[in-house]
């Protein structure tokens, strides 16, 4: 197992690496920066000098190395905009958004797994059908669609939510949440069912074509055959057995959530990352981008480790030296 | 051997709905089992066998029902009881071995988790306990170091020790019936013996009578005390192993002998029965197996023969009644000088 674990943070460093290279080549490629950075009435003395300075005629590789080394020192650039570190921008906005991201991937799991399982194990009823056949709305429609429905008949037809901004936040340890405020959580739940929308039909899709797959087998057979109780067969037995496919599908999907809350934050004007990287984009702002990359890498390098060690938990088969029968 | 009656089916009818008409795999089948008495049911694939079965404990698969007929344990049915009863019937009173120990268990959770949920969801008793009596199982069953494996996972055994845990499993609170679907089918030949040696013993010691589904020939006469012989889900010939083996009555256990290789080695060609099982949607008028059948004579395709002793086995075919006795005699001198 510790074998394991190491081959994998290996392969996600090298996932780093290879993301850390595509974010550095954007400020290479997209752009001149020394046209960015200087006035109009520099000379093109001025620039060479500039651009000597700052180490942009160095070989491409030199630079990607020293590039490499400020990014581990925690150094990211200065934003072309504002003008400040772009770790504290970052750092400014990512509760908003981790906090959104939690809320919607919590609704999405729960509700996803709930109605998942009622679907499989009611799969011929009226209500699992109904809700089969609504799930496919949630399926195909885009995401900022449903934002704007949600706003139109929760925000100006009823009147009930608000559409836009965090609310009222409170500071936990300093960092501000909306979470715990009743405001705050008012203002959460529009963007947080728009962006959890999508995932919970997946999963729950996932969840009740994994159940009904599962519900044949031969030892859920057998365990109706010893005389356990449904309850005990659905959530014991079968419920666990489809707990690998569904947890490698939902570790992506809380990624996406957090890395792809961009349209979420645009439509609802959320103050987190992704709004930041799309103005960010609007003005070509790319030290911001680039660390926007590399954030989302890690996101997703870690999640996915994450997963992958779950598994050890959930099946016994992974074990190495479980036994020489396995299949 | 008691002569108490732990199993009846009477007259059992399971059917399935479809949309090209009702299919029914078990037509109006008879048997009951006494305690510790062993009863083989064989037939060809697709005979009703594992539908008796699972009509019996009640797991028939949707759309399929009993559509008539009584099943009864010790004197009360238990063919139309709620699904509660039923599931309380289910592990208690009646234990099922299903063919593919591979399978049979669930592959997340420890056999000892396995035996000690069967057996707490049946008896009132503490974890501790039932922990005990789960190792005590295995014990009994011959798991080796049972203590220690307890916690193993079913992957960690081979197949046939995986089927030695499924038969502690059926028998962890001790039912009074065991249905036995194939339990040997998919294990190695050496293997084979050991299990229905196992399965035998154990049953035997406890007085618990088992129905013992299975196609092998040479299964049921080691281990049965009595086989049912099923055809397009009608039962053909049931009585004592030995009589039915020896002597059989009905053209179609005729023919399944004929076509079991004996042990004594003879090694003459192995006879085979011309043709195949009737689609459940395409059962003849009259006797199921007047298609294949060598002596059918007239009323093989009109009547559906019901079961008459003949010696000392139930069998139904028509060549046995009295009115059609000069008939069958007729036929089987045509025949037998067509053969000459």
């Amino acid at each position: 197992m510790l074998a394991f674990v190491i081959r994998r943070v290996g392969e996600a460093l090298l996932v780093l690496f290879i993301v850390a290279l595509v974010s550095f080549a954007m400020f290479k490629f997209m752009g001149d920066p020394i046209q960015s950075m200087v006035g109009q009435e520099a000379t093109l003395v001025d620039q060479e000098e500039l651009r000597e300075r700052l180490g942009l005629n160095d070989p491409f590789p030199v630079q990607y190395v020293a590039y490499l080394g400020r990014v581990l020192s925690g150094e990211f650039g200065i934003s072309y905009r504002v003008g400040l570190p772009v770790e504290e921008i970052i750092l400014d906005r990512l509760p908003a958004t981790l906090e959104l991201a939690l809320l919607s991937g919590l609704i999405a799991i729960s509700l996803g797994i709930f109605l998942g399982i009622y679907t499989a194990i009611r799969r011929d009823g009226f209500v699992a059908h109904f809700i089969m056949t609504t799930s496919l709305i949630g399926v195909s429609l885009p995401t900022f669609l449903i934002g704007v429905f949600l706003i139109w008949i929760f925000a100006v037809e009823l009147n009930v939510l608000p559409s836009y901004g965090r609310g009222e936040t409170l500071d936990v340890f300093g960092v501000p949440l909306s979470i715990f405020t009743l405001d705050g959580l008012k203002s959460m739940i529009l963007p947080a069912v728009t962006l959890g929308l999508y995932q919970m039909t997946l999963i729950m899709r996932l969840v009740r074509s994994e159940m009904l797959e599962v519900l044949r087998t031969d030892f859920i057979r057998f365990a109706r055959a010893r005389g356990l109780s449904n309850k005990a067969i659905n959530f014991r037995h079968a419920l666990k057995n489809t707990l690998v496919p569904v947890i490698t599908v939902t570790g992506l999907q809380l990624g996406s959530i957090i890395a792809f809350a961009i349209i979420t934050e645009t439509v609802f004007q959320w103050p987190g990352v992704g709004l930041l990287f799309i103005n960010a984009v609007n003005v070509v702002d790319i030290p911001i981008m680039s660390t926007y990359l590399l954030l989302v890498a890690v996101i997703f390098v870690t999640i996915n480790l994450i997963v992958d060690l779950l598994y050890f938990s959930i099946d016994p088969r992974l074990k190495v030296g479980g036994g020489s029968k396995g299949h | 051997m008691s002569e108490e009656i732990v199993l009846t089916v009477e007259d059992l009818i399971v059917e399935f709905p479809t949309r090209k008409g009702i299919l029914r795999p078990v037509d109006r089948v008879n048997f009951n089992i006494k305690k510790g008495e062993i009863l083989g049911v064989v037939g060809e694939s697709g005979a009703g066998k594992s539908m008796c079965g699972s009509a019996i404990v009640g797991l028939i698969d949707r759309p399929g029902r009993i559509t008539g007929g009584e099943i009864r344990l010790q004197n009360e049915r238990i063919d139309n009881i709620s699904h509660e009863r039923m599931r309380k019937i289910r592990g208690r009173r009646i234990g099922m071995v299903f063919q593919d120990p591979l399978t049979s268990l669930n592959p997340l959770m420890t056999v000892g988790e396995q035996i000690m949920e069967t057996i707490r969801v049946h008896l009132k008793i503490s974890e501790a306990e039932a922990r005990q009596r789960a190792i005590a199982a295995l014990e009994e069953v011959g798991i080796p170091a049972a203590s220690s494996r307890v916690d193993a996972y079913p992957h960690q055994f081979s197949g046939g020790m995986r089927q030695r845990v499924v038969i502690a499993l059926a028998l962890a609170a001790e039912p009074e019936l065991i249905i036995a679907d194939e339990p040997t089918t998919a294990l190695d030949v050496s293997v084979q013996a050991q299990i229905m040696a196992l399965l035998k013993k154990l049953c035997h010691e406890r007085g618990t009578a088992v129905m013992l589904i299975t196609h092998d020939m040479g299964v049921i006469a080691e281990t049965t005390d009595r086989v049912a012989v099923l055809y397009a889900g009608r039962l053909a010939e049931i009585g004592p192993t030995k009589d039915v083996l020896s002597n059989p009555s009905h053209p179609y256990t005729i023919g399944l002998m004929a076509s079991t290789p004996s042990p004594t080695g003879s090694t003459e060609r192995l006879s085979q029965i011309p043709g195949s099982m009737p689609n459940l949607r395409a059962i003849p008028q009259g006797c199921a197996f007047n298609q294949r059948c060598t002596k059918a004579i007239s009323a093989c395709f009109k009547h559906l023969p019901i079961l008459e002793p003949v010696d000392k086995t139930d069998v139904a075919c028509w060549l046995y009644d009295e009115a059609y006795k000069d008939e069958a005699a007729e036929q089987s001198k045509t025949q037998l000088k067509e053969g000459a």
